[in-house]
């Protein structure tokens, strides 16, 4: 019986301190895994700096112009979410959950949300730190110049990791072993970074189009090309009050996509290895 | 630790289970692991459920624990269903699972830091460290701990939290007997502070010490519960006894009808086992005859049946009921 004064059923606020409390007791973990595991984090964060360098050096010289510093910190805010937070959180996901970790800490007080989230806590913190030294660096060495708005730009990176945390989630349901999530992560993983990053929505046509319209990458960068640039999916480029109209579609789309994805994760997610 | 489910606690049971089914998979190819289970646990005992592996002890105790929904049939546990209720009911439980879901890379003392901080009111680390007796350990990773010692951090972090309610999943298994004794001692110490303890456990004499009830399960079903003493009681008593040489050609009393008796003549000595639901008349015939008769009982037992003499009695029951519905 639970006196109608008790603490669980009035003071919210004082709920949702305790879960932050919750989830930052697990990341604080988290991160101490991530630090002792070198392999994870030398690819983690190797791997976006290197994929934005190459594909970059690739390009001729006299196409580096202004434009392209944003469109190597967007490149590789793409890549820090696919490869730090998605495909890490994967395997932590799975790794955890075949070690009956993910168990123990259902029995805990922690609610299912807050496992996840204390999960992913320090590959997303790991990804946006990767960000904010990329912007940085763009701001001092090559001349980025400061975001049309700040506040899409900011949107677009929360909405990319809760939508590529949640997808995490939702890979890990049906990957059994750590080894089969290098095969298991890979369609959303080139999906993502082939369509919106290698290639861009507008140079897709046809029915593919739609599709690509449809998936939550190129809606990631779309935000982010708005927030830095304010340039748009269909080219041209509009000031601060106009970026707001253009974000409605990849918003609703990338919400979509988040509210999908907690369903399923929720529906389907396993908590221990199979019997 | 005055909570929420204070109240609740002094009132009423602390775990009530009527008619628990719990069925894994669906209708049709799915498969009844808690076939209508129905027990309470009162506030400050100790109950252990016993049984074989697949009696169904652990698919129990994880309702229980609110990891899993019953299929059907009613669960309480601190006066709220543990699976929809479970944030009421998780800041005043404590859990021991059979796997232990430690992470081999953090420190004792990280595991625990980490655990605590998720907790409503912990104890200190350090506490936690001590009552285990792990304190010299806590700077040891995980993975180069002994299986002992990772049950007993399995137990820290069970009890850290100050739980009213312990649930204890087999917290023994794999330990030497010198940390089991410790960790009987420990589950002693915090009885004696009014938790409550849910137990399950391979372990019969550890049933025996621990437990002030407990049931026995068999395929699903609870076929036996009781305290361990009136468990143990529906198993035969035993008196044993040789005669010499002499004294076997004499024939013995006569035995109220429920006894039964057994010879084995070994190099001239009898050496005689009587099974008797009645051990005081039957014992009492038996000593007033070699009185009379002038007779000596050597190496005289007298004892009631033990617990595990009752579930090894129930195994074989159960084994042969299975083997008959095999062969029908």
């Amino acid at each position: 019986m639970i006196p109608r004064s008790s603490p669980f059923t009035k003071r919210e606020p004082g709920l949702r301190r305790a879960g932050a409390r919750r989830v930052v007791a697990l990341g604080r973990a988290e991160a101490l895994l991530l630090r002792r595991n070198p392999m994870a984090l030398a690819v983690g964060l190797g791997m976006p700096l290197g994929l934005t360098a190459a594909l970059q050096v690739g390009q001729p010289a006299a196409a580096r112009a202004r434009v392209d510093a944003a469109d190597s910190v967007i490149m590789l805010a793409a890549f820090a979410l696919l490869s730090v937070l998605y495909y890490n959180l994967v395997t932590a996901l799975v790794a955890r959950r075949q070690d009956f970790v993910l168990k123990r800490l259902r029995a805990g007080e922690l609610s299912d949300e807050e496992v996840l989230a204390g999960s992913a806590l320090p590959a997303a913190a790991v990804a946006w730190g990767q960000i904010v030294i990329a912007t940085v660096a763009g701001f001092v060495f090559f001349g980025l110049d400061a975001p049309v708005n700040p506040v899409l730009l900011v949107a677009g990176l929360i909405l990319g990791t809760v939508v590529f945390a949640l997808l995490a989630a939702v890979v890990a349901t049906v990957t059994r072993s750590v080894e089969m999530a290098q095969l298991t992560a890979m369609p959303v993983l080139v999906l993502s970074a082939v369509v919106g990053v290698l290639v861009r929505t507008e140079d897709i046509n046809g029915p593919l189009h739609v599709i690509a319209q449809a998936l939550p990458m190129p809606r990631v960068l779309e935000l982010l090309h708005l927030g830095f640039t304010g340039s748009t999916s269909s080219g041209g480029s509009v000031g601060f009050t106009a970026t707001f109209g253009h974000a409605v579609t990849p918003v609703i789309v990338l919400l979509t996509w988040a509210g999908a994805a907690r369903w399923a994760t929720r529906r389907w997610f396993r908590w221990e290895p199979r019997g | 630790m005055t909570g929420p489910a204070s109240d609740a606690r002094d009132l009423s049971n602390v775990i009530e289970v009527r008619d628990l089914h719990r069925r894994y998979g669906g209708s049709r190819r799915g498969f009844d692991a808690v076939r209508g289970v129905t027990f309470s646990v009162r506030k400050g005992e100790l109950f252990a459920l016993l049984g074989t592996n697949g009696a169904g002890k652990t698919s129990t105790v994880e309702v229980l624990e609110g990891l899993a929904p019953a299929t059907s049939g009613s669960v309480r546990v601190l006066g709220h269903d543990p699976f929809s209720g479970r944030r009421h009911v998780r800041p005043h439980t404590g859990v021991v699972l059979q796997q232990g879901g430690l992470s081999a890379d953090l420190t004792v003392s990280e595991t625990l830091t980490m655990w605590a901080g998720t907790l409503t009111s912990p104890r200190p680390v350090e506490e936690a460290m001590d009552l285990v007796n792990l304190a010299g350990r806590a700077r040891v990773a995980v993975k180069q701990l002994s299986g002992g010692e990772r049950r007993r951090l399995d137990l820290a972090l069970a009890i850290v939290g100050r739980p009213s309610l312990l649930f204890l999943d087999e917290p023994t298994a794999g330990l030497d007997p010198e940390s089991r004794v410790a960790t009987w001692a420990l589950v002693r110490h915090l009885l004696d502070e009014d938790t409550t303890v849910l137990l399950t456990t391979h372990y019969l004499e550890e049933a025996a010490e621990l437990a002030d009830r407990l049931a026995i399960m068999h395929a699903g079903r609870i076929v036996r519960s009781g305290t361990p003493a009136e468990v143990a009681r529906t198993e035969p008593a035993r008196v044993t006894f040789a005669l010499d040489t002499a004294a076997a050609a004499l024939p013995l009393p006569q035995l109220p009808q429920s006894a039964s008796v057994s010879r084995d003549i070994r190099s001239g000595m009898a050496f005689v086992t009587i099974t008797t639901p009645d051990l005081q008349p039957t014992l009492a015939l038996l000593l007033a005859w070699a009185q009379d008769e002038d007779v000596l009982l050597r190496d005289l037992h007298a004892r009631p049946a033990s617990l595990q003499e009752a579930f090894l009695a129930l195994a074989a029951d159960t084994a042969s009921d299975a083997q008959r519905q095999g062969a029908a």
